[in-house]
Parts: structure tokens; sequence; C-alpha cells
């Protein structure tokens, strides 16, 4: 009975907005939208795309704002290209603005400091907003408790993370072009879970691709806090061993306990190494407003959510999404934007009181290039399952039997494409 | 009741996309029937980050070329899009990617798919532009 009542409701509202929308500016109008008002902390893979599709699903009839302090994207994927020297950092970084128009998105330019999810309102540096719905996808916040002397913007000009692509990512490349032939490149892996499982052992192909064809003599430690590769495991072994024999020095099981920065030395539990140019890939938890908004418990810093509408399970009407999820998935751009439109899908549903759909299933596909042209994939369907309240792998999906030329224009093509979903 | 929702859900579309043109200046608008209902839809959202928005992919301009990487999904023959997906399934037709996600979908969700992707409008679309990254960026 109450299902009749909100489907006409939903269709009043629907209708009503669109009338709206014809009669003034969408950007300009005061009074609430039909559908209420969405707000979404961050404009990155899994935020951008959320905006986008509340917009098409709800058919104009949710308002949505986007809170980001940036005013350009700068893709991650494909950032380690850059390091390698096959792609600019210009090739990867986009506007907002054909999102904004395309789908009448709000943007405001700012940052959130705190979130009231009694009040429904957020707080940013420069105003407030209120909220019906809260999608928070902030990507993810470094730890530096453990390494201290990295914390500093200063410490981070000669020893970067390069783990959010930007600057950080330029000054590694000009390091490493800066670095003599015959030197060491270091790089540490912190434990998982953290942003993009293949990421850095990616990047170490990439690095080695550059001292290859320039710098033959120079060579690549690589300290792992994991006890062994943790994605794509055989294939990125076989790709040290063989294309990149002699360059690459591969130590699981190393976690580092000190640099000094000024010396670029690093001290493990079993060594201690001066490096010529330091790549530090700090241990991560869910985005800081994640933290200061209790989305995380104590124990463990990623949020906890309803795999069915991504709705936090510590606090009602908030959502969370990307990196900062505690999904045991892997943390990928084409994962966060599968969970954004599962959760717009999930948001529309509820939004116009129905319920949502029960058994979500996605497609994710990952690509690691290994040289400038040639690229593996990891590639599953995970659906829905009922009894343990998440979401798994279904059975048949796998890896490439060996990298190519062919998986380097699939990724290609895949970055076109997930590019023009996220922001067009 | 099924008949009522498919009537409702109708006349939901009826009257609001009349007045989609105002919300934006989307070329993107998704056409779909309570049958494809909103869980197709958002598994068929999750192959967009290969085959583009509403299977519009980028950077591939013919409606009929669906043998690139890219492939544009958006008005395929609806059995075009079963046979090959059948066929990346029980590896009868080679692939390089597409068997492990045909493997790890149901006929079911194929047949759901085929419809939808082949309802899609084909627009073209290009790649997106891309900048100069500035100063005041991280
Ligand atoms: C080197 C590297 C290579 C990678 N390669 C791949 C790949 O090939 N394929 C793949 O799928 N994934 C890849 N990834 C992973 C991918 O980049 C992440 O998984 C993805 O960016 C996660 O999306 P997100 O939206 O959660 O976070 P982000 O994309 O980081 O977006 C978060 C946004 O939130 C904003 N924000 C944060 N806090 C606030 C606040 N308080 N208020 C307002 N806004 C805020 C930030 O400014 C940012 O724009 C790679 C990552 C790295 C580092």
């Amino acid at each position: 009975m109450t299902d009749h009542l909100n489907r006409r409701d939903f269709i009043k509202a629907a209708g009503a907005a669109g009338a709206l929308l014809i009669g003034n500016n969408s950007f300009a109008r005061a009074t609430k939208p039909p559908m209420g008002r969405v707000v979404v902390i961050g404009g990155g893979y899994a935020g951008a795309t959320a905006a986008k599709y509340l917009r098409m699903w709800s058919l104009g009839a949710i308002e949505v704002i986007v809170v980001e302090p940036n005013k350009q994207f700068v893709s991650c994927p494909l950032s380690n290209l850059v390091l390698g020297g096959s792609k600019s950092i210009n090739d990867l970084t986009f506007g907002y603005d054909a999102l904004k128009a395309n789908h009448g998105i709000k943007w405001v330019q700012d940052t959130v400091t705190a979130i009231d999810s009694t009040a429904k309102k957020v707080t940013m540096l420069r105003g407030e907003l209120s909220y019906d719905r809260l999608v928070v996808a902030p990507g993810v916040d470094f730890i530096y408790d453990g390494l201290p002397m990295l914390a500093s913007a200063e410490a981070q000009s000669q020893i970067p993370h390069a783990w959010k692509a930007g600057w950080q990512t330029v000054n590694l490349r000009k390091q490493l072009e800066a670095m003599p032939d015959g030197g060491v490149f270091v790089m540490t892996i912190p434990k998982a879970p953290y942003r993009c499982p293949p990421g850095p052992y990616e990047r170490v192909c990439q690095v080695a691709s550059y001292f290859k064809a320039h710098k033959p003599k120079s060579k690549i430690i690589v300290l792992d806090a994991n006890a062994e590769i943790i994605s794509k495991k055989g294939l990125f072994a076989k790709v040290f061993n063989e294309t990149y024999a002699g360059i690459v020095d591969y130590r699981p099981d190393n976690v580092i306990t000190g640099v000094d920065v000024a010396t670029k030395t690093i001290t493990t539990d079993f060594d201690k190494i001066k490096a010529e140019v330091l790549n530090v890939i700090p241990p991560q938890r869910a985005g800081k407003i994640a933290q200061i908004a209790n989305l995380t418990e104590s124990d463990y810093p990623w949020c906890d959510v309803n795999f069915l509408t991504y709705e936090s399970k510590l606090v009602p009407s908030v959502h969370v999404l990307g990196d900062s999820v505690a999904a045991g998935l892997p943390k990928s751009a084409h994962m966060a934007s599968n969970q954004a439109k599962v959760c717009a899908n999930a948001i529309v549903q509820l939004m116009a009181g129905q319920a949502p759909d029960p058994a979500p299933v996605f497609a994710n596909t990952c690509y690691s290039y290994v040289t400038a042209k040639s690229a593996m994939h990891v590639a599953n369907v995970y659906r829905y399952d009922e009894g343990k309240k998440i979401m798994v792998s279904a059975e048949g999906g796998g890896v490439s039997m060996s990298p190519s030329e062919k998986e380097g224009e699939y990724a290609a093509a895949w970055a076109q494409n997930i590019w023009a979903d996220t922001l067009t | 009741m099924k008949k009522l929702h498919t009537f409702w859900f109708i006349s939901v579309l009826l009257i609001t996309s009349v007045c989609l043109p105002t919300i934006g200046n989307a070329t993107e608008v998704s056409v779909f029937s309570a049958e494809q209902n909103t869980h197709i839809r958002a598994l068929a959202a999750s192959c967009a980050a290969c085959h583009g928005t509403l299977g519009n992919s980028v950077g591939n301009n013919s409606a009929t070329d669906t043998s690139s990487a890219n492939a544009v999904l958006a008005g395929i023959d609806p059995a075009e899009f079963t046979n090959k997906m059948l066929g990346f399934k029980d590896g009868s037709r080679k692939a390089t990617v597409m068997h492990h996600h045909a493997r790890g979908l149901n006929v079911d969700e194929i047949n759901q798919l085929a419809v939808h992707f082949s309802q899609q409008k084909r627009v073209t679309k290009s790649p997106v532009k891309s900048e100069i990254l500035k100063a005041e960026h991280d």
C-alpha cells in the first residue's frame, strides 16, 4: 500500500522537478527539489561517478552538490607511465566543466571539515551545506605515525610518495631523470590493504623500463612489507626475473623502521640502505574526513558499509565509496566507479521510497603496464553474497597468460573510457 | 500488480523524459523499461570503464564496428551481443579479456544485457580533453 503511495510521490516529484527546471535556471532554484539533496564529498573516481549517475538515474529529480578542493582531476591510473617516461602528467589531467554542465551537478570548491549527522549538514572551510543523504568519497589518507620524519611537505619534496597523482609524480620523475647511471632507486610498499594492490609492482616495471633503456647500470631495490607480491604475482615475478633481470631486487617481508631524509637512507629490521632516489609509499587508511566523522571504528581504519547501498554501518544516511570502504576487494578506480553506481542506484530507489536492488553484480578489469606498451589484466565479475553480505568474486575470472601490446591498447582504451564515464 | 508496476514505471519515464533536455547538456539518456530493471542498468554501467557510458565508447565512431578493444555496445543487435558473450563464456570464441567476464555472468544476465545495450541510442563520443596541470594542485 505504501508502495503505491511512494510510487505516486515519485512520479509527482519527478514531474515537478522537470517543471521547475523548465521555468528556471536549475542552478538558481532556491526551493528544495522534490526528491531531495545529496551532497558528495570528493570529486575523485568514486564521487564524480556517483554524482553523474545520481543525476542520470533520478532523471534530474535529485539535487547533487559535489564538494572538492581541487580544480583539476589528476588520474592515478596511468601515472606510473609518467615515471617510465611514456606519458606526461598533462595527459592525465582533466577539468570538471563537462561533467557539471552535462548533468546539472552543482559544485563547491572547498574542503569538508566536519559532518553533523544529526542535523544532516556538513561544514566546509567556507560555509555549510545541508543534505538528505551524504556520499563520502575522500580516497585515502597516509599514516605517518611510524614515519613522522616524512609527514612534512618539505620531507616529501625530497622523498615523494607519488601515491596521489600530481606534482609529486612529476617530482619523482625529475629525480629519476637526474639520477646518474649506476644509481640505486629504493621503493617501499606498505602492508595491505592500500590503494591499488598491483600499483607498486607496476611502478617497479615502469622505472625498470626507463633504467633498461637509459641507465642500464642502475638498480631498483623493492622493500615490500608484505610476505609476497600481492597482485598478479606470477606475472610480475616473471617480468622482474626475465624482462628486468639484473635491475630489480625484490625483497619481501621488509618493513621499514626509519628514514634519514637528508641522506635518503632507509632502515629496516635487517638492513640500512642508502638510495639515490627514494620513494616511500606510506601505510594508508580511509580519507581524513571519514576518520573525523567517526565512519571508522578505532581498531580498523576503513569504513564498514552495507554492500547493497554503501550506507555506513555506523552513521545513518551517510554512504561511503571508493578507497575508504572496508570491502576486502582491491582498492581500484574501476571498483570505486562500480561502487558509486550501485550506491547511486540504491539512493535513487531509497529516495523514491523503494527497496534497493537486493543482489548487485558488477564487472571489474584492472590492467598493469609492464613496459611503455605492454600490459596485462586481472578481470572478475563480483556478486553480492546474501549469506556473507559482501561482494564476492564469481567463478571464471582470471589473469592474462602473459603481458602483450594488444592488452596495452586495451588498457589505453580502458583509461579513455573510464575518464569519459567519470568526467563527462 | 506486475502490470501496474510496469505502467507506472513507463509513466515516470514519459513524464520526465519531456523535461530531460533542461537538466543539463546531457546527450546520455538511458532508455530502459521495467524489464531491464535497475539491477541490469547498474551491471551494464560497470561495463562503461571499457565500453563507455551506456555502451557509447570513445574514439570509435562506427556503430557497426564492434571488433575493437572498446567495442561500441549502444544499439548493438541483441542476437550478436548474446552470441558473442556465449561464445566467450563457453570458450568457442577467442578472447583476450572478455572470457573472464562472460564466465562470471549467467545466461539470463547476458540476455538482459543484450536487450539493455541494444536499446541505447548511439551517440558519438570523443575522448576527454586533457589539460596542463596547474601549479596550485597538490
Ligand atoms: C600509482 C597508481 C596507479 C593506479 N592505477 C590504477 C589502475 O590502473 N586502475 C585502477 O582501477 N585503479 C588504479 N589506481 C587506484 C585508483 O587511483 C584509486 O583506487 C581511486 O582513485 C579511488 O577513487 P576514490 O574516489 O576513492 O579516491 P580519489 O580518486 O583519490 O578521490 C578522492 C577525492 O576526494 C577529495 N577529498 C578528500 N577529502 C576531502 C574533503 N574533506 N572534502 C572534500 N573533498 C575531499 C580529494 O581531493 C579527491 O579528489 C592507481 C593508484 C595509484 C596510486
